[in-house]
């Protein structure tokens, strides 16, 4: 069963020499469990494609269905409720918040979802990536790859159906990056999370099950259906 | 509420971080010159009302002149209302002694009078007297100094009133109500009620005042008070605290107008602050919103936790400024007692506390409150794409809201809607002509950039550079500018006012009743003791029509207006125009040719009776009828301890029917033991010391200024939040344009001229415009709001630019200094 459908999913965007297009006409099925990789040279769409698919932006024609259900139909506000509880995400440049602990970057999702457990399972997602003793440390004070961890703990706290990634380990040194990559396909293995990664780098995209390379704004062959 | 709200320990720790430590500061500035004013005024009110009480002995008097029953129904309801009452029955009589005869007030009353204040008795005329509640027992009575030395009698001797003869046991030396008014005329006799019966004196026809005293709470005085007035008769006459101590009150009402406008200028400019601090509290949290729509936050979600986050930052304000508030007033009232014979103010109430919280939280709303719903604009996409912003709400929004909010600051200040959108105009065009100067201001540098040194380039140019930044900076500095130099030369030329109004020569003794044979000899009688004093003529008149109308036919509505048409008049007549008088219509007649019977009337009189230039006032003198062509209309300083007078005609036309003559002089205390003196050689002449009014308003003047100065401290405490708000608001941008300087080769030295030559730019730029503001805005002030005469002062033109250049300058260096302390590298790496 698909858990995310884009159909002929288009962007665009006015700039000052007239309309551009950064995603053209996508059509792409993700199904649960699967591991996909976007992958695609600088200002190929990337990121955009992540930003339709995660109902952060909507397309400019087509649609996007989350969960067999319209998403990108949905105002912000809708689109926000659909993702909470059920969508996680990770970052390339971490996006913690400075003025919280370890502790509460993580536990942020679960006081959003309503979970009245949030502290004991917030601790236990910092114990899974490693990091219990950081807990009460401020985003500011850990280094790029405890950073990097304590998002993913934060992303897999959750327990989200659907994962998104962009460049997790586009930040961090080779030998933080490969940590934090481990960490990544260990926790999305063991959680069954359906996980869709934007990256540039080889290595990470070939662990995925599936990669969609992506040419200005096309998908370059159509494995997208898959 | 938990996905919403942030928890209470992260909530304490954010609001301690950088901008809504700012936006605390503000509201913390706002509140406590907010509640340093308010419990200060209530306080000063509660005290004038205490004094006031004191004058009429009670609360409140209800007088009749029919009979002691008529006044039954409302002592019932007052003491069902747990109100304190006390009965009063006065009338004129000739009191003997032996043979002698005086005409005497005789008081007879019960226990309990006096309600409010004490009497003071002596055992011999003039000489030391003590505070006592203590009542003339049966059969015995106190007498006036004035009437003893007259009549010859001591303590120990017999009076005979009517047909029971009473023993003098004190000499009471003051009363409460013994009137700062000029009625009372005749020395009084204190007696008990009980013996009044047997004096035989008051038949069913016999002329005499009823009067019940009534004191208590004042949240049970008002409400008994509204009762009163609309169940008395119309024979009753109502005495309220309100209409006692016209002079007390006006000074504190005007003292209570200029510290709100001060009070108010401070929130105003902790308003600017405060807009300036939550707009970059809520830039720097943009990123926090992205990723909280991401993990599914809907826009009510970050609405409610930012608006509550800074909702909390405004009550922390409060409650700090509360704090402050109440430690400066209680200092300001522990400095000095206000009052002579008043131990000390009466305890503050909370309800300016309250006002003051409310406010705070208003000033948040409509400050603070357009950042916030911008941060749930913020596209959740930001998180993948930081150059992604919120769509900016319609400018007319937080504009209107900053308006609204001005004007609800304004209103609950001042409560005069006239005023409050005069004041609200002038603000909003000043405003509009700050964001045109600096416009303008900002072009013309970006003109001269090209040609100019390396710290000229990045530091002047930078203004250029950020255009909209540079003039909302500008409009800050400004702002605050044009209050601080506005409230400068307002508050100086307000405190020389206040002083010049009671002088420290001002008459502080009137005499009264002088007869016309008299007047030379009581004018040699302090010739000799060195001392000037100033006689007015002083006639009784009644007015009986306007232009031919009967009074009785254009009778006023309020009960003013009315004593005015129905009651005879104290009027004078003089040459000049009195010192403390001034023309507002019309013109005084010249003081040579006198021509035509002329008369100007106060203010007050025109108002009441609906009088215009022109109107021919028909007065009845002592019976005969007397025209006179209204010629001006004065506005009266009542405060000012001089005689004045509703009416004042012009000299030749009354000068026959001069009844008697009144009179101010300043005693010192050397002349003062010869009072006795004069009492025996002019017994008919009334003395009325007002040295102890003068000592209270004198002391009411010296606490309101030291009140003024505190809440002018305030308002300079805001003028630093906005500067280190305006400061912070592009510490980001310069701190990062620094660093990049510094990696291309530039010195920390270059770097910081460059920002101190901005902010010195700015700061004459907008001290040039402020002092042009304040200018004309303490034009404005002086003439709608305190009634002041404006002088221009040149000296602002110098002053402003100056305070600017080292204020901002200053302060600019300062707050990037530590910006050249950090290595470029870390904030390149940062960024």
């Amino acid at each position: 069963m698909p858990v995310l459908e884009s159909r002929r999913m288009t962007k665009e965007v006015t700039s000052p020499d007239g309309r551009l297009t950064i995603i053209d006409d996508v059509s792409l099925v993700i199904r649960a469990g699967e591991s996909v990789a976007i992958v695609g040279p600088s200002g190929s769409g990337k990121s955009t494609l992540l930003a339709l698919l995660a109902g952060l932006d909507v397309p400019t024609r087509g649609e996007v269905r989350l969960e067999d259900r319209p998403f990108s139909v949905l105002d912000e506000d809708g689109r926000a409720r659909a993702r909470a509880g059920r969508v996680g995400f990770v970052f390339q440049s971490f996006h913690l918040v400075p003025s919280m602990t370890a502790e509460e970057n993580v536990r942020l999702p679960l006081e959003l979802a309503g979970v009245v457990e949030a502290p004991e399972r917030a601790m236990a997602a910092l114990a899974a990536v490693g990091l219990l003793g950081r807990a009460r440390h401020r985003a500011r004070q850990l280094s790029g790859g405890e950073q990097q961890r304590v998002a993913l703990a934060r992303a897999f706290v959750g327990r989200p159906a659907l994962l998104f990634a962009d460049e997790p380990t586009g930040n961090l040194d080779t030998a933080s990056g490969e940590q934090v990559a481990d960490l990544l396909f260990d926790l999305n293995r063991s959680a069954g999370t359906t996980l869709i990664l934007v990256t540039h780098e080889q290595s990470l995209a070939a662990r995925c099950d599936r990669t969609l390379a992506l040419i200005a704004g096309r998908l370059a062959d159509d494995s997208g259906c898959g | 509420m938990t996905r919403v709200l942030p928890s209470l320990s992260r909530l304490w720790r954010t609001l301690w971080r950088g901008d809504l430590a700012v936006l605390i500061a503000a509201i913390a500035v706002a509140m406590a010159a907010s509640t340093t004013v308010s419990l200060f005024t209530n306080r000063l009110h509660g005290a004038i009302r205490n004094e006031s009480a004191t004058v009429l002995a009670a609360d409140l008097r209800l007088e009749s002149g029919r009979n002691a029953e008529s006044l039954d129904a409302a002592e019932q309801q007052a003491q069902q209302r747990q109100l304190r009452t006390a009965r009063l029955t006065s009338f004129t009589s000739v009191v003997h002694a032996g043979d002698q005869g005086q005409l005497a007030t005789v008081i007879a009353t019960e226990a309990g009078y006096p309600l409010r204040g004490t009497l003071r008795t002596a055992t011999i005329p003039y000489g030391p007297s003590h505070a006592t509640n203590v009542l003339p027992g049966l059969g015995e009575a106190y007498v006036d100094p004035r009437l003893a030395s007259r009549l010859g009698v001591s303590v120990g001797s017999l009076l005979r009133i009517g047909a029971t003869q009473l023993r003098v046991v004190e000499i009471l030396a003051d009363r409460p109500d013994r009137g700062s008014g000029y009625a009372e005329v005749a020395p009084a006799v204190l007696m008990r009620g009980a013996d009044l019966a047997a004096s035989g004196l008051l038949g069913p026809a016999s002329r005499a005042t009823y009067t019940l005293l009534v004191a208590g709470e004042p949240a049970r005085v008002d409400p008994f008070l509204a009762w009163l007035k609309l169940h008395k008769s119309a024979a009753e006459r109502l005495v309220g605290v309100g209409e006692a101590s016209a002079q007390l009150g006006s000074a504190a009402d005007r003292a209570a107008r200029f510290l709100n406008l001060a009070a108010v200028t401070t929130m105003l400019l902790a308003s600017i602050a405060l807009a300036m601090a939550a707009r970059r509290h809520a830039s720097q949290r943009r990123d926090e919103v992205a990723l909280l729509k991401c993990l599914g936050a809907t826009r009510r979600v970050v609405l409610l936790r930012f608006s509550s986050e800074m909702g909390a930052a405004a009550l922390v304000g409060a409650g700090i400024g509360a704090l402050i508030g109440y430690c400066a007033q209680s200092g300001l009232a522990a400095l000095a007692h206000v009052f002579t014979g008043v131990a000390e103010l009466p305890a503050p109430s909370a309800t300016p506390i309250i006002w003051g919280v409310v406010m705070s939280l208003v000033m948040t709303a409509g400050f603070g409150l357009p950042p916030v719903i911008e941060l749930t604009r913020v596209p959740p996409a930001r998180v993948l794409r930081e150059d992604l912003a919120a769509r900016p709400l319609p400018l007319l929004v937080p504009a209107a809201l900053a308006v609204a909010t001005m004007l609800v600051i304004l209103y609950l200040a001042v409560r005069d809607a006239r005023l409050m959108v005069s004041a609200a105009i002038v603000l909003s065009v000043i405003t509009g002509v700050y964001v045109l100067a600096g416009i303008g201001l900002v072009r013309l540098l970006a003109r001269l950039r090209s040609d100019a040194g390396t710290p000229w380039r990045f530091g002047v140019a930078a203004l250029a550079r950020r255009p909209a930044q540079s003039v909302a900076q500008l409009v800050a500095f400004g702002l605050g500018m044009t209050i601080l130099l506005l409230l400068g030369v307002v508050r100086g030329d307000l405190l020389e006012e206040w002083r010049r109004a009671v002088p420290a020569d001002a008459p502080n003794h009137f005499l009264i009743n002088i007869a016309p044979q008299e007047r030379d000899s009581v004018e040699d009688f302090f010739k000799a003791r060195q001392v000037v004093v100033e006689f007015a003529p002083w006639v009784r008149a009644r007015l009986r029509a306007v232009n031919g109308t009967p009074m009785a036919q254009r009778m006023p509505k309020s009960d003013r207006g009315r004593a005015f048409a129905e009651r005879e008049q104290n009027l004078s007549f003089r040459r000049t125009l009195p010192a403390d008088n001034q023309i507002v219509e019309g013109h005084w007649w010249p003081v040579s040719g006198l021509g035509a019977a002329q008369v100007s009337v106060a203010t007050e009189f025109r108002d009441e009776l609906d009088l215009h230039l022109g109107d021919r006032l028909e007065f009845d003198v002592a019976g005969e009828s007397v025209d006179a062509t209204l010629a001006s209309v004065r506005k009266v300083r009542w405060d000012g301890f001089r005689p004045n007078f509703f009416l004042l005609f012009s000299p030749g036309v009354l000068d026959g029917n001069v009844s008697s003559y009144l009179a101010a002089a300043h005693l010192e205390a050397r002349v003062r033991p010869d009072l006795a003196e004069f009492n025996r050689r002019f017994p008919t002449v009334t003395v009325l010391d007002i040295d102890g009014l003068l000592t209270t308003v004198r002391g009411l003047v010296d606490r309101a200024a030291d009140a003024v100065t505190y809440v002018f401290a305030f308002t300079l405490l805001a003028g630093l939040v906005v500067l280190a708000a305006a400061i912070r608001a592009t510490a980001d941008e310069r701190r990062y344009e620094g660093a990049l300087l510094r990696a291309f080769g530039a010195s920390r030295r270059q770097v910081l001229l460059g920002a101190a030559l901005e902010f010195a730019t700015l700061g004459v730029l907008a001290g040039l415009v402020a002092a042009t503001a304040a200018a004309a805005i303490s034009a404005f002030v002086a003439a709608y709001w305190l009634g002041l005469p404006w002088h221009l002062q040149g000296l602002l033109w110098l002053f402003g630019p100056i305070a600017g250049l080292l204020g901002v300058g200053g302060a600019g260096l300062l707050g990037t200094w530590r910006m050249g302390l950090i290595p470029p590298f870390r904030v390149l790496q940062a960024s």
